[in-house]
């Protein structure tokens, strides 16, 4: 059990940095859709472009981080079990 | 020969004289109309869009300072790219788009108009009404003139000319009551508003 909250608390903080960075490295809140500026060639107007697309936020980054802490520290009340 | 000259002479002035402004329609389906509206707080920064524009503006190339018009956007069509924030922004506290469907800008007045080419500058006062709210606001304006170019942007389908419009202004939040009570800190006191407008005039 304790080493089983140790490595799903591990893997939880390593997938949460992963999905974070791949997304884009946001530093905002969550994003579901992102807008790309275009120009139009004949007005030579600039205008939004909206895309739907994940873009992970600070909320998700630091909720995936405490819940692994969480687990980390979860496993701390376990004993560890003797090998002997 | 005489005569003829001073019939022809006679005709241009007249036609001059009263020259009727065009109709610029600003329903755009090609999806490029848009305005883009930033409020930069301390703690956060919202950017965001609104497409659903329409309107009409009545525009003379060669007398420009008789522009007038009217720009409707749709409330429904404002954009932020979380799906949270733009709930709430289209909510009762804020926007309140159910109540007030129309953000719209009446131009009243043009004033110091400046020519260059096919580009006018002026100040355009006129009034701007947010959230049911009408208050008087003057913002410069730049209008280009596209004669015969509305051909080239429907394919050929339609004949006619276009007019860009191009404003940016800034507003306050207060002043159209959009939850005036908002911390400053993290929602701006002031909203930079940038239009970007295509309106055509088809020929009959």
């Amino acid at each position: 059990m304790k080493n089983g909250l140790r490595i799903a608390g591990g893997v939880l903080a390593v997938l949460t940095l992963a999905v974070w960075l791949g997304t884009g490295a946001h530093t905002g809140w969550t994003k579901t859709r992102v807008t790309i500026m275009k120009v139009d060639p004949i007005t030579e107007l600039e205008y939004p472009e909206i895309q739907d697309k994940f873009v992970a936020g600070v909320e998700v980054l630091g909720g995936g981080i405490v819940l692994s802490l969480f687990l980390l520290g979860g496993s701390l009340m376990f004993k560890s079990q003797s090998t002997k | 020969m005489k005569t003829t000259l001073l019939t022809l002479a006679a005709v241009t002035l007249t036609s001059a004289v009263f020259a009727t402004p065009q109709s610029f329609d600003f329903k755009d389906p090609k999806g490029v109309n848009n305005a883009v509206f930033k409020l930069d707080a301390p703690l956060e920064a919202i950017n965001g869009t609104a497409s659903g524009i329409s309107g009409i503006i009545a525009y003379d190339p060669e007398n420009p300072a008789t522009v007038s018009g009217k720009i409707v956007i749709d409330a429904k069509s404002l954009t932020v790219p979380n799906p949270t924030m733009q709930e709430h922004m289209h909510g009762g506290q804020w926007m309140d788009v159910e109540k007030f469907p129309e953000i719209t800008f009446e131009s009243t007045k043009a004033s110091n108009v400046k020519t260059s080419g096919n580009k006018v500058t002026a100040d355009v006062a006129g009034k701007m009404t947010i959230r049911g709210v009408t208050q008087e606001i003057s913002a410069p304006v730049s209008f280009t003139y596209l004669k015969d170019r509305l051909g080239d942007r429907s394919m050929g389908q339609m004949q006619g000319d276009l007019l860009v419009v191009r404003a940016n202004f800034t507003i306050r939040r207060a002043d159209y009551g959009i939850n005036p009570k908002a911390p400053a800190d993290k929602v701006a006191e002031e909203i930079e508003l940038t239009l970007s407008l295509a309106g055509a005039a088809p020929k009959k």
